[in-house]
């Protein structure tokens, strides 16, 4: 006969009414099923997912851009939310792509009512801009986007990860399984602080897969589906290798300024963000490196095969990663002890309580446009209309010792160096050097970097000098008109608003 | 005389693609050549010819030497594309296919004529010939002297191989040519100027060729892409080694001269005429573009 | 000069513009397209209408699709066009300038 435990304990005063055990299954019961106990989060479609997660109109869904244009997570549960009726959401992904024009059918019909994004391109942008949701989206930078988590304005109430593998309880990475992003960088700040989150997944590999990005103590639910994401496109628009030949000429151009910037130094550490120039800076740095003898201590953020090659060759300590930018940087991340994950929040949140940019010493960073006081212009085009993403930009260009923004002086017709930006995303006085086919020009803000350059040989001159070259060739352009209405607030990275983008006139 | 113009990359541009017409000086060539012949089709020969013409006019292309590569004025195009590139500026006029001095000396009184025509200074408009042809290599120093217009004789090794009866290979097969070319050229004291090099992605068989061509002494090399021209011009760089004696024997020199001396000596040794003059060419390059690295 | 048969001249790449030309009886009609309309619109304009004076046409469709062409590819692909579709009894250098 067994003694029922606990059972005197009723009549006790001293228990101040707490509860009384009842059995070790009691809160537990999936302990109590030997099948439940293994496979309890595991759901077979998105639509159990949602029912599961609790989610209401008018709530906050989320979800990461590792996949970039290869992304098929978004659209897809979007459509299920879409088909299950639901209203009102805020989607709050870490970007948004071409590819994602779906959505503006679920904007129309209301399924989306407000977008914090670090940025858009394509049909979506282009409606955005001209007018297409009632509440202005917010556009924020990489390390900004944690800020607004943690203050609470973006308040994940459901996290929707696309995984390429995860176990069955939720230990998940981008290396392991069949379609590899690299990195979850973005996904790991949503799966710490989401309510619920719901890991999407193409695979479910045996217990326990690692390393856990995302670890099974955040994931609620998984789902298992087809596909989350083609990585063959991840190096397809903003990230990919260039042959081009005026790109190359500016990006040894920025190898060059790097090497005589006064911070080229052994132990140094640096970042190349997206865009062509910027990225293909790495193979230029190789010889420059070795003629010096010295080799770089880390390298940050987005990560190339560029970046990798030059740490198999020992000349990169350390790659601390956000977002792998091609299949070689997956793989890296996947077999080299030095290559590690890290999430935007370490990367770069000012509230974070350290990010790695404050170290960094010089960041290679593009620009749509840069205006004569060196404010940045990434998110807009000449003609108004949002075509690019905040990005690290504004982050990097804060923290690093050094900035230096890479750029063809005129893109067919248009000037890059204008009088004013059309949308100022990073301000002037975080920038140090602007690099262009054309000529080099620093801010005057740091004479001693100007000095440098200058008794290297290097083409500087004034920004302004820039300016007319560039409008002698191109004619002066007329500047866009917008109408009153603001379609999006860009957030600074620490929460302020740095300007806004207006509709476009038709 | 010999040119003290540094002509060690000649950047091919097709003349009927205009956004490389117009953003082709970034990439700072010793010269820009606008091509209306081979990398023209014949459908666009009447619109790359006024696309080149009105791009010769760019103020972008003041400071820098600029070629037009017509096409033979046997054909139907080459008068006219003559009359485009005389007209708009061109600092040389490159004539393909030379087999002989009288192509050269056809081709000076066409300008000679356009000159009076549109009113540029007569004898403003340089020449070079490009040796395609077995008969153009046996001429080429009737050809290298054929016209005071001539700053050079370049060797285009396509149709060369092919008048041949081979292809292109290790260069042996253009052995020959190249020394008779380089000859010519040294005999008429104009510049010579190597084939183009068409395989980009081989850097390593680029630098080989370059290096090859820069020992036997050839100025420079017709390029195809932009991404060429640094390598090239490291390539001709001299070595820190021979910048500082360079120096050396051209401060030598100054004062010698102003020391009224006939002769300079350096270190107890004298020093050439021709010496001083190499160590001048040295100090040129190197202020173009640096030491090698 | 008399537009006299349909011609064009240039593509739809990047910092290019294709021009068609074609005759007509009425007074000559121009539309201009660009992809930098806000930017440059008056100016593109301004370079078509002055190229096609020195050609003296007052006559004929001419219509211009620009991908971000600086002026001196506009002209020079108008006046091929022209050329091309025109009726043209040696060519005067002076008028291309």
């Amino acid at each position: 006969m067994t003694i029922q435990l606990a059972s005197g304990l009723s009549a006790l005063t001293e228990l101040k009414g707490r509860e009384i055990f009842n059995g070790f299954a009691a809160k537990s019961p999936h302990l109590a099923s030997p099948t439940a106990k293994l496979d309890r989060k595991l759901v077979d479609t998105i639509e159990e997912a949602v029912r599961r997660s609790g989610l209401k109109n008018g709530m906050t869904i989320s979800f990461h851009h590792h996949f970039r244009e290869g992304d098929k997570t978004i659209n897809m549960v979007v459509d299920v939310l879409a088909r299950m009726g639901f209203k009102d959401l805020t989607l709050a992904s870490s970007s948004l792509q071409s590819s994602n024009s779906v959505l503006i059918e679920h904007i129309k019909s209301g399924v989306i009512r407000r977008i914090f994004s670090s940025g858009m391109r394509g049909k979506l942008a282009e409606a955005i801009s001209n007018g297409l949701m009632k509440e202005p989206i917010n556009i924020h930078s990489h390390g900004g986007r944690v800020a607004l988590i943690q203050s609470g304005e973006i308040a994940i109430d459901v996290a929707f990860l696309g995984v390429s593998a995860c176990d069955a309880f939720g230990n998940a990475n981008g290396v392991s399984g069949r379609s590899h992003c690299g990195s979850l960088g973005y996904a790991m700040v949503d799966a710490q602080y989401a309510r619920n989150v719901v890991l999407l997944t193409e695979e479910i590999v045996p217990f326990p897969n690692g390393p856990a990005s995302i670890r099974q103590d955040q994931v609620d639910w998984i789902v298992k589906v087809d596909e989350v994401g083609d990585p063959s496109k991840i190096s397809v628009g903003a990230a990919r290798a260039t042959t081009n030949p005026r790109e190359l000429l500016i990006a040894r151009l920025s190898a060059d300024v790097m090497e005589h910037s006064g911070y080229f130094n052994d132990g140094f550490s640096m970042q190349t963000g997206t865009g062509g120039s910027s990225t293909a800076t790495a193979r230029f740095l190789e010889t420059r490196m070795r003629a010096k003898g010295i080799t770089a201590a880390w390298a940050l953020g987005g990560q190339t095969g560029g970046m990798v090659d030059l740490h198999n060759k020992g000349l990169i300590g350390t790659l601390l990663d956000t977002q792998s930018f091609d299949s070689v940087a997956a793989e890296s991340l996947r077999t080299s002890p030095r290559h590690f994950e890290i999430s935007t929040q370490v990367y770069a949140s000012p509230t974070s309580k350290a990010c790695s940019i404050d170290r960094l010493d010089m960041v290679i960073l593009s620009a749509l446009e840069i205006d004569l006081d060196f404010n940045v212009n990434v998110l807009t085009g000449s003609d108004g209309v949002m075509r690019g993403a905040s990005g690290g930009h504004s982050d990097t260009a804060a923290g690093a010792n050094l900035s230096i923004v890479v750029a063809p002086l005129i893109r067919s017709r248009i000037p890059t160096v204008v009088k004013h930006c059309t949308t100022v995303v990073t301000p002037g006085e975080t920038v140090g050097v602007l690099v262009t086919d054309q000529g080099i020009a620093v801010n005057p803000k740091r004479p001693e970097v100007a000095e440098r350059l200058k008794q290297a040989g290097l083409p500087v001159c004034p920004i302004e000098e820039l300016y007319a070259r560039a409008v002698a060739q191109t004619g002066e352009p007329k500047p866009i008109e917008f109408l009153d209405r603001v379609v999006a607030l860009v957030r600074y990275r620490d929460g302020s608003v740095i300007d806004v983008v207006r509709q476009v006139k038709p | 005389m010999t040119s003290t113009k540094l002509r060690r990359s000649m950047l091919f541009l097709p003349g009927s693609n205009p956004a490389m017409l117009s953003t082709a000086f970034v990439y700072r060539p010793d010269s820009i050549m606008f091509d209306l012949e081979d990398a023209v089709s014949l459908r666009e020969k009447d619109t790359a010819r006024l696309l080149v013409f009105h791009a010769l006019q760019l103020p972008v292309y003041r400071d820098i030497e600029t070629v037009v590569r017509i096409n033979p004025l046997s054909t139907s195009f080459g008068p006219l594309d003559l009359e485009a590139a005389v007209r708009g500026g061109a600092d040389v006029i490159r004539l393909p296919k030379t087999d002989t001095a009288e192509d050269v000396e056809q081709l000076e009184a066409a300008v000679v004529r356009i000159e009076q025509q549109c009113g540029r200074e007569v004898g403003s408009t340089k020449l070079m010939a490009a040796i395609e042809s077995a008969s153009g290599v046996v001429n080429a120093v009737a050809i290298a002297q054929a016209s005071k217009r001539l700053i050079g004789i370049a060797l285009a090794g396509f149709d060369y191989v092919i008048d041949m009866q081979t292809s292109r290979g290790d260069g042996t097969e253009l052995f020959y040519a190249r020394c008779a070319v380089l000859h010519a050229a040294r005999v008429a004291k104009i510049d010579a100027f190597d084939v183009v090099f068409s395989d980009l992605n081989d850097e390593e068989g680029f630098l080989k060729e370059v290096e090859l061509i820069r020992r036997l002494g050839f100025n420079g090399k017709s390029l195809i892409n932009p991404r060429q021209i640094e390598l090239l011009h490291n390539a001709y760089a001299p070595t820190q080694k021979e910048v500082d004696y360079a120096r050396r024997v051209v401060a030598a020199a100054t004062k010698a001269e102003e020391d009224g001396l006939g002769v300079v000596s350096l270190n107890g040794k004298m020093v050439d005429a021709p010496v001083v003059a190499h160590a001048q060419r040295v100090l040129r390059i190197a202020a173009a573009s640096g030491v090698r690295k | 000069m008399k537009i006299i048969k349909d011609a064009m001249a240039g593509t739809l790449e990047s910092s290019d513009v294709l021009v068609k030309v074609s005759p007509s009886d009425g007074p000559l009609e121009v539309v201009v397209k660009s992809e930098v309309e806000r930017q440059f619109g008056e100016q593109i304009r301004r370079v078509v209408a002055d190229t096609l004076a020195r050609l003296t046409i007052n006559e004929g469709v001419v219509i211009v699709e620009d991908k971000g062409a600086l002026d001196c590819t506009i002209r020079a692909r108008l006046q091929a066009a022209v050329l091309r579709g025109g009726a043209v009894e040696g060519l005067d250098w002076s008028i291309l300038q």
